[in-house]
């Protein structure tokens, strides 16, 4: 597995898109913290950026990168390896390779201006790990999809609809639910329903950890009543991790039992 | 040696493999012939363990392989489309299959034979379809396998480097080894094949020698032979091997 991770990064690190990756979030990180000129203020609007882009860019490298390597996994497939060895390292290879670029391309910025001695560490761990968990998790919905779809026009535009259901339509259709229902008690339904969202949760969980109420939402201030702050952001992080997990699981055994 | 038994496959509802029974002999070059779309890719593919069989039982050496990995240290296999990270050159190709394998290999005769010297540090998406096939068969051959399966070996070759491959293949008989290939150039079946083993709609219809073919199926030549097969399905005849 170690081997066709370390090759598949080595391809993508190659890739010009890998060096467009990272560049933008250096210049957007640099511009941001030029023109706002406080480290807390530059996280919150990244918060905004990296919700939106990571996604978005896991699912269409993800998808454009699977189905470029169909035939070099058949070309691993015969070779005297585990299955789950070469499907686990193609996944690895792109998430760690875009997780890198994201992380370096935000940290450098942040670095130059010591972000070490500041009392922003904390916050500007959390959105580096926020960014890496999206990576994880959007990387494997857009594999998991590509395997399940031979026909790539298809498994493309699957992707893009599930990265547009929620990034944009799940918010829409919360909050049509709260409105409509608004004579009911709906803390626990949006509980469940923001931990149902991977990019809802990157954001409250960020929010939490930030305080910034204004920013917080009213699924944000749900979790902060019912939770606090710290058991709050403590399970929106397992909820993450349990996104990176199920669609991960459900690739590799879908992978485990496909024909080639 | 390969043992198939009672191998069957269906994508959906086509069926592509029939409950194939086969005995693929050591130490020969073992031609699997067929129209289009009669299986004899996916029946490679279960032997790879790339495809899952619905039913039967593969196995190599007298080991049951079906749902195993291991074995596959023993088979050195072509692919029929020859497609590689595009961002990787090809001496780091070369380097990755040999780093994943742990095996001694013999790449440079190959580099040699087929001209790629002036290749190894070129990006695999610079290259043309040709050469692309060269590289593919360097790898699947410089490992020196006892099992050598190859599906449609001389796709997208130059006179030339089919002859070199004709050579190694003989070459590689002589030292023991089996060779499978799938082709539907007639020339090289005759050229190179001591067993011939026709597949048409998932089922075997013909297992033996050239000269078996044309006798049983009272043609004057190979050809016509396969074509008088081809054009009359009922004329089953049954593998002389088993």
């Amino acid at each position: 597995m170690i081997k066709v991770w370390q090759y598949s990064m080595y391809d993508l690190i190659r890739s010009r898109w890998t060096y467009i990756y990272f560049l933008f979030y250096l210049v957007t990180t640099m511009g941001l913290l030029h023109i706002s000129n406080t480290l807390s203020m530059t996280i919150v609007s990244l918060v905004n950026i990296i919700t939106i882009l990571i996604p978005l860019i896991g699912t269409i490298f993800g998808a454009i990168y699977f189905y470029n390597s169909k035939e070099f996994i058949e070309l691993l497939l015969a070779q005297p390896i585990r299955r789950r060895s070469i499907f686990l390292g193609q996944y690895l290879g792109l998430a760690t390779s875009l997780a890198i670029s994201y992380s370096l391309g935000v940290a450098l910025p942040f670095l130059i201006r010591s972000i070490w001695l500041t009392d922003q560490l904390g916050n500007f761990m959390i959105l580096l790990a926020v960014g890496i968990l999206l990576t994880f998790i959007f990387v494997g919905l857009a594999y998991l999809v590509a395997l399940s779809n031979n026909n790539r026009m298809k498994g493309f535009g699957l992707a893009i609809i599930i990265w547009l259901f929620l990034a944009v339509i799940y918010d829409g259709l919360f909050i049509l639910s709260l409105i409509v229902f608004e004579d009911y008690p709906l803390e626990s339904f949006s509980l469940i329903t923001s931990m149902l969202n991977p990019i809802d949760l990157s954001r409250i969980l960020i929010m939490l950890k930030l305080d910034v109420a204004a920013l917080l939402g009213y699924t944000g201030a749900v979790f902060n009543k019912f939770l606090g702050a710290g058991l709050g952001v403590g399970v929106a992080f397992t909820a993450l991790i349990a996104w990176v997990i199920l669609p991960l699981t459900a690739y590799l055994k879908i992978a485990a039992k496909k024909d080639f | 040696m390969i043992d198939i038994r009672n191998l069957h496959k269906s994508f959906g509802k086509l069926e592509v493999l029939r409950g194939i029974d086969l005995h693929i002999p050591e130490s020969k070059i073992t031609a699997i012939l067929g129209p289009n779309g009669s299986g004899k890719t996916t029946m490679i593919k279960c032997v790879l363990g790339m495809v899952h069989p619905d039913e039967g039982e593969i196995f190599l050496d007298n080991e049951r392989i079906t749902g195993g990995w291991q074995y596959r240290e023993n088979i050195d296999y072509l692919p029929q489309i020859a497609q590689f990270p595009e961002n990787l050159k090809i001496r780091e190709l070369f380097s990755m299959i040999k780093d994943i394998r742990q095996r001694p290999s013999n790449e440079d005769d190959f580099i040699e034979l087929f001209g790629l010297e002036g290749f190894l540090n070129k990006k695999i998406k610079n290259l043309s379809g040709g050469t692309k096939q060269k590289v593919n068969i360097t790898l699947s051959l410089m490992f020196d396998s006892p099992v050598i399966i190859m599906d449609e070996p001389t796709a997208g070759l130059d006179p030339v480097a089919i002859i070199s491959l004709k050579e190694i293949l003989r070459k590689r008989k002589t030292e023991g080894k089996m060779i499978l290939f799938t082709t539907h150039i007639m020339s090289l079946v005759e050229e190179l094949a001591e067993e011939i083993v026709f597949i048409l709609e998932g089922n075997i219809y013909f297992q033996g020698t050239l000269n078996d073919l044309i006798v049983k199926s009272g043609e004057s030549d190979f050809e016509h032979a396969i074509a008088e097969i081809l054009r009359n399905k009922s004329l089953v005849i049954k593998p002389s091997a088993s």
